[in-house]
């Protein structure tokens, strides 16, 4: 147990304004201060796979480590769309999963908002629109901010939902 | 070092059994080799193939004129044979693999719902990739379904899906997905419990079929290779690898050697980033934050390296046909050779707290066990085979261009757990480390990329490669116009999702998440 800590004391934290993170900070700052006016400090989000490459949840995954902390922001996943004040959608949509995110879009008490993230589910990306896939994800669930990038890097997802909670 | 090739004495066993060959073609899809057989034969093939101790990699399907050919590929000591049988589009009925090799059962299945094939003796009919995006009887593959499909409509949900019940007193059904709690990839879990004890699992997959193969066809070969980075997102480095190595064998394209070993060094950062991730992800399922938080700095700290040395922080696109797009500049070699001993030092650091633990090796050890028979009769790849004792490895025993020049070690344990599974990940980043180290040292110098041929001819040509999962398989064949005709990649994912549901049996409900990260199968690469 000693040990562990002593790791964690030498790890030190890296979260801090790293020079080269200095746009986090200010991005960060931003978002927490909207979320605490407009959302009483906490803004929940259900991440929806729709149909992606897994690339795009790889990035929002990182948004969860120690470099990014996006909870000191007050931007937590949730793991039901029931507790979500906003979807983040991934991926092309699948026609296999269609249904399933219409559903989800309904489970999610208003109001609320979809974000669509990465190339696929802005306009369909490299896949498009087929007899397996319905392409962007406005082709299926009303959209209002898209945040493009083949993923987007964990900032532009930062941006994409400062710009979310703005509107 | 090279044994005698094994093909010969099979081709015997398959006369001794009165199996005509039709025809043997070295040169077509090289380094494996081709055999033609009856469509008679099929089954029977597979039996001796079985026998023999031969591997069962994939089986794919291509179209002609008024025939469906069929493609299986078996390997034996790192020798690839692939078997062909053209079957009629009028009769397209072909004799299953599946009860020779238990892990063709999805594979031949997915050929079913995409060509119309109908398989003989297969001990499970129900479709597999179809879902409710086409109707039955429809097989968006063959030429006459239009890549846009027929019904534009909203498409329903799924609900008839026969599942197999498990009935008794005590018995109940928990039904998980298509949408996860958690950031991940949609697939549908049914267990069937008694109290915490899982009796069985079975999986529905298929949500993710994006139709890669169907919206391949036609594509350039610079645009095939975006496509196969996407195949899984993840793998994007070892896809793209696999489909430009199958592309510049069909059509005759040289690679630079110097791009050779960028393409290495690319794989094996591919390789660390997503062991580092799922060594932290494992821990954190039992639990055990403080290696999540490490080893997602970690990951961090490497994906943010890609960025500077090659410009992308999952290395999307950097493969192309022909070579890599980004040549790695003197500078940068500096800044990698640094990055690769500080990540040394970072697990020197780290992993003795790990091995330290009592409460995490009581979660790991014993856990979600995969023994050797199940993962061989499967046939289940990389890290998974690995640590059941399936000890092979396509960077070691099939020697392909940089690795033929490095002597390439590969973890190899018995005990098939959990814990096994993150050993053989740890094992391997200390492998891949000491590579790059070795692809640095002895980086060619020279051009990254070559010009690609003016006016190819058609072709086919088969791509192998042992991406973080283990051995991806990727057939493309060509046009005469030097366009995509067929794609198909086979990720391992689809050997580790039929493990995952035998290695969970005996194991409490509450433990599947770990067992399922420690497996980590992809279901875009699976799903297509």
């Amino acid at each position: 147990m000693l040990r562990i800590l002593d790791r964690i004391r030498r790890t030190g934290v890296v979260t801090e304004p790293a020079p080269q993170d200095s746009e986090l900070e200010t991005l960060g700052l931003e978002v927490r201060r909207h979320i605490d006016r407009r959302f009483h400090s906490s803004l929940a989000i259900r991440q929806v796979d729709a149909g992606s490459c897994n690339g795009c949840e790889l990035e929002i995954h990182a948004l969860n480590n120690p470099y990014y902390d996006i909870e000191r922001f007050g931007v937590h996943f949730v793991a039901s769309p029931r507790h979500a004040d906003a979807l983040l959608v991934t991926g092309p949509v699948s026609r296999h999963m269609e249904t399933a995110l219409r559903r989800t879009w309904l489970a999610t008490p208003a109001p609320k908002f979809v974000i669509a993230s990465g190339s696929c589910a802005c306009d369909g990306g490299e896949f498009g629109v087929s007899y397996a896939s319905c392409g962007a994800v406005e082709n299926v669930i009303p959209v209002d901010v898209k945040i493009p990038g083949c993923p987007p890097s964990p900032l532009a997802l930062l941006q994409g939902l400062l710009a979310a909670i703005r509107v | 070092m090279t044994a005698a090739s094994w093909i010969p004495g099979f081709l015997g066993r398959l006369e001794d059994d009165h199996i005509v060959v039709r025809h043997v073609d070295t040169a077509l899809l090289a380094p494996a080799e081709c055999v033609l057989l009856d469509v008679e034969d099929w089954g029977n093939t597979a039996r001796v193939a079985a026998v023999f101790g031969c591997r069962w990699t994939a089986v794919w399907g291509d179209t002609a004129d008024e025939h469906i050919i069929v493609r299986a590929c078996l390997e034996y000591r790192g020798e690839y044979l692939v078997l062909t049988t053209r079957v009629p589009l009028n009769q397209p009925v072909l004799a299953s693999h599946t009860p020779h090799y238990p892990g063709a059962d999805r594979l031949e299945r997915h050929l079913q719902d995409m060509f119309g094939i109908a398989f003989l003796d297969h001990p499970d009919g129900r479709r597999w990739t179809r879902h409710q995006a086409w109707p039955e009887g429809c097989y968006p593959l063959r030429n006459e379904m239009p890549a846009a499909g027929r019904s534009p409509g909203r498409t329903l949900v799924d609900s008839d899906y026969p599942f197999v019940r498990v009935l008794g007193s005590g018995v109940c059904e928990i039904p998980v997905g298509p949408v996860h709690a958690g950031i991940i990839e949609p697939g549908h879990f049914r267990f069937s419990a008694v109290g915490e004890d899982v009796l069985r699992l079975e999986e529905r997959l298929g949500y993710v079929h994006k139709g890669i193969e169907k919206i391949a066809v036609g594509r350039d070969p610079a645009g095939l290779a975006r496509l196969a980075a996407r195949v899984s997102g993840d793998s994007t480095v070892a896809h793209g690898w696999a489909a430009c190595m199958a592309m510049e064998r069909a059509a005759g394209a040289e690679v630079p050697p110097r791009a050779l070993a960028l393409r290495a060094i690319l794989s094996e950062r591919e390789r660390i980033a997503n062991h580092l991730g799922d060594i932290g992800a494992i821990c954190n399922d039992v639990g055990f934050s403080f290696a999540q938080m490490q080893f997602s700095r970690l990951r961090e700290d490497w994906q943010r390296g890609n960025q500077v040395l090659f410009g992308h922080r999952l290395l999307m696109d950097r493969i192309v046909p022909g070579g890599v797009c980004r040549d790695l500049t003197q500078a940068c070699r500096g800044l990698l050779q640094r990055e690769v001993r500080n990540l040394s030092q970072e697990l020197d650091g780290l992993l003795p707290l790990l091995d330290d633990r009592p409460s995490l090796e009581d979660r790991l050890a014993g856990t979600g066990i995969l023994g050797l028979d199940i993962a061989k009769r499967l046939g289940v790849l990389g890290y998974v085979g690995k640590a059941s004792g399936m000890d092979y490895d396509l960077r070691r025993d099939h020697r392909y261009a940089p690795y033929d020049r490095l002597q390439v070690a590969s973890p190899c344990l018995a005990a098939g757990d959990v814990a096994a599974r993150m050993q053989v990940r740890v094992d391997e980043i200390r492998e891949a480390l000491r590579l790059l180290e070795q692809l640095l040292e002895q980086l060619p110098d020279g051009p990254v990329h070559a010009a690609w041929p003016a006016a190819p001819a058609a072709g086919e040509g088969v791509g192998l490669v042992e991406g973080w999962r283990g051995e991806i398989l990727s057939y493309i064949r060509l046009g005469p116009d030097g366009r995509v005709r067929r794609f198909f990649p086979r990720d391992p994912s689809w050997f580790s999702w039929p493990a995952l549901e035998r290695l969970i049996h005996g194991n409490i409900v509450a433990d599947f998440p770990v067992c399922n990260k420690s497996v980590n199968g992809s279901y875009s690469g699976h799903d297509l």
